[in-house]
């Protein structure tokens, strides 16, 4: 079973992400900003993280930049999931090293197709 | 709506599109025909139903007929089928079409445009492969409201994330608000036509690829024996077919055979005969 962390500071999106993942067979961790995301990444890192862009203490892109340079943290496919919807943050996000980028708001199909996109399912 | 106002809708729509609409597809009619009678200022089916029967009705009865056969597409939606045309198709008709330099491809339910946009996408992938190529797409569909949009090639947010990849986005979409429109190097590779598959067809001339997906399982067994077998007709022998993933022409007719490990391609019944070699397609892994 593959693990996804799910990085969102609303309580109520991580809880729709976790249910369409748990759907698609993954392994849900949760976390509500960068910096508990980093510390989870640290202590194991996921095969997959769905993160949102504005988030209190560490934002997504910080995070992101953050992950890379970690032991190991090149291993994580990152799907950004966010209402950041303009090109120029999509490209911020892609050149930061996001694999691909779900624009709020989702649904199942989105997360489904992007996932495959992304090679993980 | 009473029964028999249902029984004429019916009529009707095979008549005009060959739809085959069950009894338990009522439920279809009422989501997708209260939006129109409302429209057309109705306060139900039934009234709809009554308008159409009424002479000068031309334009609710194409609304209907509209509602009805539009589907829902996404940009390479079923992924096999680009991958196919991508490894096996496009390859052999670079081969086989070297002489003449030009590939004809057929969407012949194009519904909003994603697939033959999809295949024009793949096409610009290829594009170092293609030089002194000219392909064609032809994109025809039913219904105007959905051609229409299909040349303006503009997309919500929730339909260019089905199916595309952001890269894909990035590269050949541009942003207008909350949409996304298709850049007109893509557009001005595809041309459209308004086409109702029951209607001759020939004049199309004749194609190297046709995409046929998820149409032929509204009509009814003898419709789809005829569409396939005036299509088999616009191929070459070594031209190909491909149906949706819930289709397939065995049992219904010879004029078409299933092209071995490739799901949904089909060859003319003469390509067969002629032993004409297939690709070789290898499964990876």
């Amino acid at each position: 079973m593959k693990h996804c962390l799910v990085v969102d500071d609303s309580s109520v999106i991580r809880k729709v992400a976790r249910r369409i993942l748990e759907d698609l067979s993954f392994e849900i961790s949760e976390a509500e900003d960068g910096l508990k995301a980093l510390t989870a990444c640290r202590e194991r890192m996921p095969d997959a993280i769905l993160l949102d862009w504005n988030m209190p203490e560490m934002d997504g892109l910080e995070f992101l930049l953050s992950l890379r340079k970690e032991d190991g943290g090149n291993k994580p496919i990152v799907v950004f999931c966010t209402t950041e919807n303009d090109v120029a943050h999509i490209t911020r996000a892609m050149r930061a090293g996001a694999n691909e980028y779900i624009m709020k708001p989702f649904d199942k199909d989105i997360v489904e197709a992007k996932f495959q996109e992304a090679g993980l399912l | 709506m009473i029964a028999s106002q249902f029984e004429y809708l019916k009529q009707y729509l095979k008549a005009k599109s060959g739809l085959v609409l069950t009894n338990e597809k009522q439920y279809l009619v009422e989501s997708r025909l209260l939006p129109v009678a409302r429209r057309h200022g109705h306060a139900g089916l039934s009234e709809l139903v009554q308008a159409m029967q009424k002479p000068g009705s031309t334009q609710v009865c194409s609304d209907v007929v509209e509602a009805m056969t539009t589907n829902e597409s996404f940009f390479f939606r079923d992924g096999t089928p680009f991958q196919h045309f991508k490894e096996v198709m496009l390859p052999a008709m670079l081969k086989a079409r070297a002489d003449r330099r030009t590939i004809r491809i057929w969407c012949a339910a194009a519904s909003t445009g994603q697939e033959p946009y999809s295949l024009a996408i793949c096409l610009k992938e290829a594009a170092a492969k293609l030089a002194g190529f000219r392909v064609e797409i032809i994109g025809t569909d039913l219904s105007n409201e959905v051609l229409e949009k299909a040349k303006n090639g503009i997309y919500s947010q929730f339909e260019v994330q089905r199916g595309l990849p952001i890269q894909m986005l990035l590269k050949y979409f541009t942003q207008k608000g909350d949409l996304w429109q298709i850049n007109p190097e893509l557009r001005s590779m595809v041309q459209w036509r308004k086409l109702n598959l029951l209607e001759n067809f020939s004049s199309l001339g004749s194609f190297d690829i046709v995409y046929c997906r998820n149409v032929l399982i509204y009509f009814d067994q003898p419709t789809k024996v005829d569409v396939l077998q005036r299509m088999a007709k616009q191929l070459p022998s070594d031209g190909y077919l491909v149906l949706g993933a819930a289709e397939t022409v065995v049992g219904l007719t010879d004029a078409f055979r299933p092209v071995q490990d490739l799901r949904g391609l089909y060859q003319t019944a003469a390509a067969g005969a002629q032993g004409v070699v297939r690709p070789r397609f290898q499964v990876a892994g």
